[in-house]
């Protein structure tokens, strides 16, 4: 309630509460809790297999959590029907861990898909402008007309990035946006990233086990550990923890 | 009493199948219509197939001519080869080699291409896109093999009868218009139409098991092999399974 007398650009973009999953008896998320500030960029951090990709697949509704409440800009996930999804996920940019590139399409039908929702009406100008920036963003506009078997690793990662980005989404959710790239492409993209959050005046969910990347993206950081919020803090408070389960990831 | 696990696993799988099937006309019949993808998989599903169908139909009908000759001969009806040949092509070898090599080539590459796109989250990346994976990959690639396996049996069955007439000609002499003459006379309706129905299930379930294999692979690439593998093989069975259905309901009724 008290919410409402706070200015709009105050409002978390994403509250998660007590968001718990479990895949048959394993279970995954136990009670989570998590904010998003406005503008806010925010790593998690965890093991692999602690369920950091299943946190934000349940951001986006790919997922449905057994228990808890996920609002994001304001309505909660767990209660939308397909077209609130889908209105939500135009303004909630996901980047895939695996990329996910459409492989038989060529760059510009990957760039193009999104735009292929029906309320979007656009003429094939104005989609070529928007494929073009999107593509400029990333530095590869001279990739537009190959496929995406013809790229290197990195380079479908900014694919899949511009791909992200194309409708300028006011959220993006990175899954591991820079692991099994070389320190130098890793570099870039990182850049990307914070150049992309302050042209557009985004707010990000970045999962990473890239340590260089933690520390160049990141204004606050999550720990999830054992299915919940374990600990969260800016990277210099926690890289000078001596909590055994936060140390080994700064080391 | 203990229901053995292979037997709950196959009736989970057909249970399965039956509600995918289910799920293709419940979502396929409400619009949007993926029209321009379901005309790209209707050229791609037809062309990739044509050159098998046909070379195995010429071969068929060839083959099946110079050997039924010899017994035809015997009898003294020798004059009746373009009828036997033809009547057998169009009800039964046609159809069945046809969706078998469908199933092959078609099912089998609609369970790897779903398959590689799940695991790679494709699939999941057209939901988060805003189209939904279900009517633009699903319905499209059913509706596609089930309006062209018809298409390509009447292709084979025409060239399979080309094959059998230069069979012919390989022995004796033959005019063009005597042959097809000697087939027409004796051609009807019932020997034409339950058969040409009976495609249509054939490439609706080569094209749903492949479908449903790749949609619902496990995850890792050896999934996809499996759902490949598993496509030709259901959707041959599925087959066989309705040719038995259709011969026994044509016999009910009168057609056969
Ligand atoms: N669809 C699913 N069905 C069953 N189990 C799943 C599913 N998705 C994830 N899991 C399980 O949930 C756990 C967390 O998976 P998740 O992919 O979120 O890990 P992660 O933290 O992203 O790890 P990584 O850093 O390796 O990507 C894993 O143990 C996985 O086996
Ligand atoms: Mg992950």
């Amino acid at each position: 309630m008290t919410d409402m007398n706070i200015r709009n650009d105050e409002a978390p973009v994403i509250r998660i509460r007590d968001l718990s999953i479990a895949f048959g008896t394993h279970v995954v998320l136990d009670g989570f809790d998590m904010t998003l500030a406005k503008g806010e960029d925010l790593v998690v951090l965890g093991k692999s297999g602690s369920g950091k990709s299943v946190l934000i697949k349940c951001i986006i509704g790919l997922l449905s959590p057994d228990r808890g409440s996920i609002r994001v800009l304001e309505d909660e996930v767990t209660e939308m029907d397909h077209p609130a999804l889908d209105r939500m996920r135009s303004r909630v940019g996901f980047l895939f861990q695996s990329n996910a590139l459409y492989d038989s399409m060529t760059v510009r039908e990957n760039l193009e898909f999104p735009l292929r929702r029906h309320w979007i009406t656009l003429s094939q100008g104005e989609v070529d402008d928007m494929v073009m920036e999107a593509l400029t963003n990333v530095g590869l506009a001279e990739t537009v007309d190959l496929m995406p078997s013809e790229l290197s690793g990195g380079m479908r990662k900014r694919i899949a990035l511009a791909r992200t980005l194309i409708l300028k989404p006011e959220i993006i959710l990175y899954d591991e946006p820079t692991t099994g790239l070389d320190p130098i492409t890793s570099r870039g993209i990182s850049d990307l990233m914070v150049e992309i959050a302050d042209k557009y005046k985004t707010s990000s969910v970045i999962i990473s086990h890239d340590m260089r990347c933690v520390e160049r993206t990141s204004e606050r950081i999550i720990m999830l550990i054992d299915g919940k919020c374990y600990r969260t803090g800016t990277y210099a408070e926690m890289s000078r923890s001596d909590d055994p389960a936060i140390m080994p990831f700064f080391q | 009493m203990k229901i053995p696990k292979q037997t709950l696993a196959f009736l989970q799988e057909s249970g399965g199948l039956a509600r995918f099937a289910g799920r293709v006309f419940t979502e396929g019949l409400h619009p949007p219509f993926e029209l321009s993808e379901f005309l790209r998989q209707c050229y791609l599903i037809g062309n990739k197939s044509l050159p098998l169908v046909g070379t195995t139909a010429f071969i068929m009908g060839l083959v099946l001519t110079i050997q039924l000759r010899p017994a035809l001969l015997s009898y003294g009806v020798e004059s009746e080869l373009p009828y036997i040949v033809a009547d057998a092509i169009i009800r039964e070898i046609g159809p069945v080699i046809t969706g078998l090599i469908f199933a092959g080539k078609i099912g089998s590459g609609i369970g790897a291409e779903l398959g590689s796109m799940n695991v790679t989250e494709q699939i999941d990346a057209m939901e988060v896109s805003g189209t939904n994976p279900f009517r633009y990959l699903v319905v499209t690639r059913v509706l596609a093999a089930t309006l062209m396996l018809p298409l390509l049996v009447l292709l084979s069955d025409a060239i399979a009868i080309t094959g059998s007439f230069i069979g012919i000609n390989i022995k004796g002499v033959m005019s063009f218009g005597l042959f097809t003459d000697e087939i027409f006379q004796f051609l009807d309706f019932t020997d034409v139409f339950p058969p040409l129905i009976k495609t249509f299930f054939f490439g609706f379930s080569v094209g749903i098991v492949g479908c449903y294999k790749g949609y619902t692979s496990s995850r890792g690439t050896e999934g996809v092999g499996r759902s490949a593998n598993a496509s030709v093989v259901i959707a041959s069975m599925m087959i066989f399974l309705i040719d038995l259905i259709a011969v026994q309901i044509t016999d009910l009724l009168g057609f056969n």
